[in-house]
């Protein structure tokens, strides 16, 4: 009896034992990392095709999408602030802009549209495990690329 | 044990999956992400241009020099910033791969440049480390000959660093061995003596297999980057499908469930660093993209 509760605290003693043992470790870890720097990362890394796209695609999104919740909320709160957010209206104020100012206005919103799109269509291949590999990644890449600038320019131009 | 699982993904609504997310650190007290996010703003180091050049001792007749700009922090002056150290070296004197470059400064010039190696064959994974921008293998990167061009050598991005070229790669090795690297069965080999496989049970294992765990692809990676507390990054996920899709294992279920939640698996935005950069040439991003197609289709 007096054996077997010896045996148990004994026990005891190396579980708890052990659990301090790992947070005394994670203790040196984080103490550790205070004072460790941290590798340069974006500004050291080598401009390549596949992460300068995949950061173009979530920016592209933003762009699109923040455009088009600002567009909205303003068009929901127009009558109550007096602001004339009819297509006729918008569409009048926009003709009497200077041309540099509607083709940049145009682009600035065609471009993020036409790239968004066409690189869509490459995640939701790579999605079905096809296309994943270093040459067509950089190939399906580049063609997008040059596809949703082509694609732009019509938008803006037309 | 399917309903269990079926119940449990059912459970939990896509916002609390971030909580069921395998965080490898810290169960008790402070969670070591709080630490990391109040230092994880990188030190720039001192560029090139405000350290000195250190020349090659012994230079030939018609003497090939190239300079190496390569990171160096010391860890006995913690509060001194990182700096970018030049080294000259004769490269007729000097083997053709990065690592002898290393070996060579380490031996002749600077005893106190400081980095891992072992094979130099590309086996062990040991020299790891950014080479002009790229995560590579030292012994299995050429020095381009171009002597116009410097090389700029840094340890991989993102780590908190041990000394000039090391780092830390506690967390990485955590990660491994969460994803429970090795064959789990409860059923005996029919003939008692070996689990066998049919070869193209086995061909599925090509391109998984090989992997070396140098953390190239890993710290290649933006989104491991910014989330490698709980993001697995690629070469561990890599890991994870080898034992996924070998045919012998028979917790192809919990490994599967272990891995769906918001931050494991799904903090892989298909940016495909991984598969550019790896010194072993396999594919971790089809891997990935593997894994996440059986848990869409997983009915």
């Amino acid at each position: 009896m007096l054996a077997q509760r010896a045996a148990q605290q004994s026990l005891r003693r190396l579980t708890a034992q052990t659990i301090t043992e790992t947070t005394e470790h994670d203790k040196i870890l984080a103490q550790q990392r205070l004072n460790r720097p941290v590798a340069p990362h974006l500004g050291i890394y080598a401009p390549q095709i596949p992460w300068y796209l995949s950061a173009l695609n979530r920016i592209t999104g933003c762009t699109l999408s923040g455009a088009f919740y600002v567009f909205g909320s303003l068009y929901l709160v127009a009558p109550y602030i007096g602001l004339h957010m009819e297509s006729a209206s918008v569409a009048a104020a926009f003709g009497a802009w200077p041309w540099l100012a509607k083709v940049a206005t145009k682009m600035f919103f065609a471009l993020p549209f036409t790239f968004h799109s066409f690189n869509g269509l490459r995640h939701l291949a790579w999605d079905t495990t096809h296309m994943i590999t270093n040459q067509k990644v950089i190939t399906s890449g580049w063609t997008v690329v040059g596809l949703s600038v082509v694609s732009a320019f019509a938008l803006t131009f037309i | 044990m399917a309903l269990r699982l079926a119940t449990r993904r059912l459970a939990a609504p896509m916002v609390f999956r971030r909580g069921m997310a395998t965080t490898i650190e810290h169960t008790k007290g402070e969670p070591l992400s709080t630490v990391s996010e109040l230092t994880s703003a990188s030190r720039p180091p001192e560029p090139a241009s405000k350290t000195s050049n250190i020349p090659d001792p012994s230079p030939s007749q018609q003497a090939k020099m190239k300079t190496f700009h390569i990171y160096r922090w010391n860890p006995d002056e913690p509060t001194s910033k990182p700096k970018m150290q030049s080294y000259s070296l004769d490269l007729n004197k000097t083997g053709p791969m990065m690592l002898d470059a290393l070996i060579r400064i380490k031996n002749e010039v600077d005893p106190t440049l400081t980095f891992r190696r072992s094979c130099r064959e590309g086996i062990c994974g040991s020299c790891a480390m950014n080479i002009d921008g790229v995560n590579t293998l030292a012994c299995l990167c050429r020095i381009p000959t171009e002597t116009a061009k410097e090389s700029r050598i840094y340890p991989l991005p993102h780590t908190y660093v041990v000394k000039d070229l090391v780092p830390d790669l506690t967390q990485f090795y955590k990660q491994y061995k969460s994803i429970k690297p090795y064959l789990q069965r409860d059923t005996p080999p029919p003939d008692g003596r070996e689990n066998r496989q049919s070869r193209t049970d086995r061909a599925k294992l090509d391109g998984l297999y090989e992997c070396i765990l140098c953390a190239c692809c890993s710290t290649s990676c933006p989104s491991y980057w910014w989330n490698s507390e709980e993001y697995l990054g690629p070469a561990v996920l890599l890991q994870s499908y080898r034992w996924i899709a070998d045919s012998r294992d028979e917790r192809t279920a919990q490994r599967k469930d272990a891995l769906n939640n918001s931050m494991s698996l799904y903090r892989c935005h298909t940016i495909l660093n991984c598969s550019r950069t790896c010194p072993k040439g396999l594919n971790p991003a089809l891997a990935i993209a593997e894994i996440k197609k059986s848990l869409a289709f997983a009915g």
